[in-house]
């Protein structure tokens, strides 16, 4: 299926006839797609070393008009402020509200099997931080509520040698973990709405933890169980490299806005 | 086989693409189906929700994604690859004609359309420069650990916004194909009308004739 070609070039510019038309009317060829495709490469190795950077200018841009975007549609452009969802497993984890318990156990007085409802009964904490993830994107200005990790602890009461916590998914492969003192800070919660609406599945429901001074993958999604330990038992993330103490902005090699 | 066929009670027609390069472009354009299928579940957070499975899925997108320069190096490397290859300089050449016609946005009426409107060169320069932008960073994203975390960060912003235009690019693509049954029956079946051709593409219909005349064609 090869066209007769009389000419042999099927470069198609190269004829005389066509040379002097061109070139008279209309001025010489230019390599514009060369130079797109080029600059294409030279903007992609720049957006990579820098783009980190451009994200961030481009979230704080991005955030207000989003903030008054009724329709949603900014929400889809790349960087602007909204969840993305992640599982480090091959599946999303479901559990209903009803089947649904948190387990306290290790170093406590008293091993704890805590309902849904036994965790709305305790005394709400409702949080509104903007959500960092240590990949780059930023949701601004997030309502959590739920109940404090520290009255947890409480509740099932930390034994002295107690010194940090682990945070064991209900996906049976994510782990976290916190200081002590860390879990027992005022804006840590074992949260049960987000939004003002329950948390969902895709986001971590129905119960997850959420530590809002530090990067996302502290905020153990589909939380099972809070196991009181003697030292800092690294996580999912942790054991790949990731801070131990994630705070925003000041770990991970990077300088993010504070989420307040 | 002449460019021009004339059978009788059918209307001319002439050869617009041979069989390398639609199989090249149906080849792209099932990985490129593939590619922002798998992109759209693993973007869009319902669809992450109603799929899940999300390794398989992300596994699906990367095999897509490093499979993109097969078809393109098979069809380059055989001797099947005479029409491509001049089609490519076509496309990487704007001539005084095409640089009028982005000047005035199609309204210099003395800017007729070669055998590639300066638009579809334009998208082909995209695209072609987006594989390996697209390829490159996500590599970073798939195997980050080597690299800086700002790196992996960075090449997740460019990888989104460079697939937002070629969501953009293949939509508009689509929807002038779909506008344009002859247009679709070239990249089918590699013949067009030669009407159609004199009507949308007059500088390379006047090109195919001459060289139907047996005379030096440009």
């Amino acid at each position: 299926m090869r066209p007769a070609r009389p000419g042999g070039d099927l470069g198609g510019r190269s004829g005389p006839e066509n040379d002097i038309e061109t070139h008279s009317i209309s001025g010489p060829d230019r390599l514009i797609g060369r130079r797109v495709v080029l600059g294409m490469l030279g903007l992609g190795a720049a957006g990579v070393v820098w783009g980190s950077k451009l994200a961030e200018a481009f979230n704080r841009v991005l955030a207000p008009v989003q903030a008054r975007d009724g329709t949603g549609l900014t929400s889809l452009l790349p960087a602007a402020g909204r969840f993305r969802i992640y599982s480090v497993v091959g599946f999303l984890p479901h559990r209903t509200a009803e089947e649904y318990r948190l387990k306290v156990t290790g170093l406590v007085d008293q091993p704890l099997e805590l309902s849904l409802a036994d965790l709305q009964a305790m005394a709400p904490t409702r949080l509104v931080r903007d959500f960092q993830c240590v990949t780059g994107w930023r949701v601004p200005q997030v309502p959590w509520k739920g109940a404090l990790l520290s009255d947890v602890l409480d509740t099932a009461g930390v034994k002295p040698e107690g010194r940090a916590v682990s945070f064991k998914s209900f996906d049976r492969s994510y782990t976290e973990s916190l200081t002590l003192e860390q879990a027992r800070l005022p804006d840590v919660v074992v949260a049960y709405e987000l939004e003002d609406k329950p948390v969902t599945g895709a986001h971590g429901g129905p119960v997850r933890l959420y530590v809002a001074p530090m990067y996302g993958y502290k905020s153990c999604k589909w939380l099972e169980e809070i196991e009181v330990t003697a030292a800092v038992v690294d996580g999912y993330w942790e054991e790949r490299g990731y801070d131990t103490d994630a705070w925003i902005g000041r770990s991970n090699g990077r300088h993010d806005d504070p989420v307040g | 086989m002449a460019a021009t066929t004339t059978r009788s009670g059918s209307p001319p027609t002439l050869l617009r693409f041979d069989l390398a390069e639609r199989a090249l472009h149906w080849a792209n354009a099932a990985l490129f189906l593939v590619l922002i299928g798998t992109a759209a579940v693993l973007y869009l957070a319902p669809l992450s929700a109603l799929v899940g499975r999300r390794p398989l899925v992300r596994d699906t997108h990367v095999i897509a994604g490093l499979l993109l320069p097969v078809p393109w190096l098979v069809a380059r490397a055989g001797p099947w690859s005479a029409v491509l290859r001049a089609d490519v300089r076509r496309l990487a050449r704007f001539d005084g004609f095409d640089c009028r016609w982005l000047r005035s946005l199609g309204r210099d009426p003395f800017a007729p359309v070669g055998k590639f409107h300066p638009l579809q060169k334009l998208n082909a320069a995209f695209t072609a420069g987006s594989i390996p932008v697209m390829l490159g960073t996500g590599s970073v994203m798939r195997w980050f650990r080597p690299f800086p975390l700002e790196w992996r960060t960075g090449a997740t912003f460019v990888h989104d916004w460079v697939s937002l235009g070629l969501f953009v690019a293949v939509a508009i693509h689509v929807a002038k194909a779909v506008s344009d049954p002859e247009a679709r029956r070239g990249m089918w079946s590699g013949r067009v009308d030669a009407g159609w051709a004199r009507r949308t593409h007059p500088r390379w219909a006047d090109e195919m004739a001459r060289e139907a005349d047996g005379r030096p064609g440009a």
